[in-house]
């Protein structure tokens, strides 16, 4: 069974009168529950629970800290190309876009690799745009087997692939994926998606499963809030994420929850979510899915960041550079203007493990390694 | 109680309570609570173990004199726990291995069947191998006939704090186990870690309830007092527990006299 069925499940479904319906006695019950069901997760979703956000955070916190102690997983991304074939109206790497396009050789990231391991980051993340052509699953094996040399883990946010096509990342090393649906709302998908592969709502859709089905370790999904309403959006990224943990019992499944950034491209949000909305969006998922990481990138500023990773966070990127390798490879040779999304917090991986230290809670540089 | 040690792998443990150190805030809250407690033996992830001289090396908070017990967290089955018992020992972690095999990333159940597996093969290459297991008697008489050391059956999920849920399963094995029972998992007050040695457990080994308050020494030494109390409790043979209450001066008292 896919994860599409659920969703069409809820096709008709009210969330207006759900969430008009929400009174304060129903947050409170829904948060005292043992056992926390979709509707539960609706209930604390809801414009109501905005008042009680105190009480959510509290538990959120609580779960967090029994479940994953006081660590957070770091990790830094590696963007291995930016050729990609899609037209997403919010993206840098956008096919329109007149952007320089680089792929980096072997030798190449072997720089960028070598510069990555001195700032002590362990798991990295390697990230294509989606062109079959120019990054073939091939290229990622061999990108994986300079890899690692030199870092614990790591894990791909690449374009969907075949169960089979994971299966042999896996083999090649990969012990993770991300991939993010960017909106659950199959109307906004088609609107902001206007070309390329990535038009099919569903094969993006399952590919988590597809990925878990091959066995790789870590599975992690997303909206890109700002995109469509954010309430559902989290909804429904929950409720995925459940389904993914039920039917995948061997594997760890993550949530990310970026918010819209600049992007080359001009796009904003249509859909302002705020601080407070985040926070309650966040703290919502923690309560529903105690064990699930929670990703958060450079996406969001500095000082918010840091209060984040005591509500429910439990792995943070950090130094990251989102043109194409941006490490040993100066960014600025690119052109600035070959970002996938704007960086805000701009901090070095030293910096991010003494903000997290400063707070109390211990920088995780190594969780895993492929060699186990 | 000089001489009530507890041999495990031809090492004297004196103190009952063996600790973890996952979930810390920071590593150098380890030494102090291993100091505050007195534990003796001390687990550690090995996926967590990092040697390339870039990062902290949790190894160097752990004091000479405290036993490590390396563990195979994050192995999906027999095969993989055999390689990480393996690179273990070839990290220089020495003999003794607690075998964690995972396959339900949810309750973080125990699979018992490749625990099983892995425990044979290493016990034949000599490890001292304590198989973490969902309790259940038969796989436990199975586990002594291939050689484990110990069996460490789980008192709740992983980090749940919720005692001794699997109590009457844990007795049984107290009860028909030639191996010593240690008591991991779940127990989330010094009030549980007291009812598993007044049982009859060997040991406890607590984590989560440790490493996550917010005085993790404190914490620590409260559960060696315990631990302590309930295995002075289990040597004295204490009264057993009745349903009903027992009169301080019994109705028939006066035919005795």
């Amino acid at each position: 069974m896919s994860f599409q069925e659920t969703l069409s499940d809820y096709q008709g479904f009210d969330f207006e009168r759900f969430f008009a319906g929400v009174s304060d006695a129903d947050v409170t019950r829904s948060l005292a529950k043992p056992s926390f069901g979709a509707m539960d997760f609706l209930t604390l979703l809801s414009p109501c629970a905005g008042d009680h956000l105190e009480a959510i955070a509290q538990r959120a916190q609580q779960l967090t800290v029994q479940h994953f102690g006081r660590t957070i997983q770091m990790f830094i991304p590696l963007y291995l190309s930016n050729h990609c074939k899609n037209r997403c109206a919010y993206c840098g790497f956008n096919v329109s876009n007149e952007i320089p396009r680089l792929v980096l050789s072997l030798a190449e990231i072997e720089r960028e690799a070598e510069a990555i391991a001195r700032t002590g980051m362990q798991h990295v993340l390697i990230l294509t745009g989606e062109d079959r052509r120019t990054t073939p699953p091939e290229y990622l094996c061999d990108a994986v087997a300079v890899l690692k040399k030199y870092f614990a883990s790591v894990s791909i946010e690449i374009y969907p692939l075949h169960t089979e096509e994971y299966a042999q990342l896996k083999a090649a090393g990969v012990d993770g994926m991300t991939v993010f649906q960017e909106t659950y709302d199959p109307v906004v998908y088609k609107a902001v998606h206007l070309g390329g592969k990535k038009r099919d709502f569903a094969w993006r859709l399952d590919a988590p499963a597809r990925a878990a089905e091959a066995g790789l370790r870590t599975v992690n999904i997303g909206p890109l809030l700002g995109l469509a309403e954010p309430r559902r959006e989290m909804f429904f990224t929950g409720l995925h994420a459940r389904y993914l943990e039920t039917s995948y019992l061997q594997t760890e499944v993550a949530v990310s929850l970026p918010r819209i950034n600049e992007a080359e491209g001009g796009f904003s949000a249509t859909q302002n979510v705020g601080d407070r909305l985040f926070v309650q969006l966040m703290t919502a998922l923690r309560v529903f899915l105690p064990r699930a990481g929670i990703t958060l990138s450079t996406r969001e500023r500095a000082a918010f960041r840091d209060r984040l990773l005591t509500l429910g966070a439990t792995r943070f990127s950090a130094g990251s550079s989102t043109g194409v390798g941006g490490y040993a490879i100066p960014i600025k040779q690119q052109t600035d203007s070959a970002l996938q999304f704007e960086i805000t917090d701009a901090r070095s991986v030293d910096e991010v493990a003494a903000a997290i230290v400063a707070r109390r809670y211990q920088p995780v540089f190594k969780d895993w390694e492929a060699a186990l | 109680m000089a001489d009530d040690a507890l041999i495990l792998g031809g090492v004297r443990f004196t103190n009952r309570l063996f600790t973890g150190t996952g979930k810390f805030a920071s590593n150098d809250q380890i030494p102090a609570m291993l100091a505050a407690s007195g534990s003796q033996m001390i687990t550690v992830a090995l996926r967590r173990v990092d040697q390339s001289g870039r990062a902290e090396n949790i190894l160097d908070f752990i004091p000479k004199n405290v036993t490590l017990l390396p563990n195979t967290s994050g192995a999906r089955d027999a095969e993989q726990a055999v390689r990480i018992a393996r690179i273990a020992r070839a990290a220089g972690c020495g003999d003794f291995i607690k075998i964690e095999v995972i396959t339900d990333m949810q309750m973080l159940m125990p699979d018992n069947w490749e625990t099983l597996k892995a425990t044979e093969i290493l016990a034949r290459e000599g490890f001292v191998v304590l198989p973490y297991v969902l309790p259940d008697l038969t796989l436990a008489k199975r586990l002594e006939d291939v050689g484990a050391a110990a069996i460490m059956p789980l008192g709740a999920p992983i980090g749940t704090n919720r005692g001794l849920e699997t109590k009457m399963l844990i007795e049984l094995l107290i009860a028909h186990c030639r191996l010593p029972i240690i008591v991991d998992a779940g127990i989330g007050r010094p009030s549980h870690a007291a009812a598993a040695m007044e049982m009859g457990a060997a040991a406890v080994l607590v984590n989560t309830a440790i490493a996550t308050a917010a005085d993790p020494a404190s914490t620590g030494r409260a559960f060696s007092l315990a631990v302590e109390a309930g295995r002075m409790a289990f040597l004295a043979d204490m009264a057993a527990e009745s349903a009903t209450a027992q009169a301080s001066s019994p109705l028939t008292g006066f035919l005795d006299d």
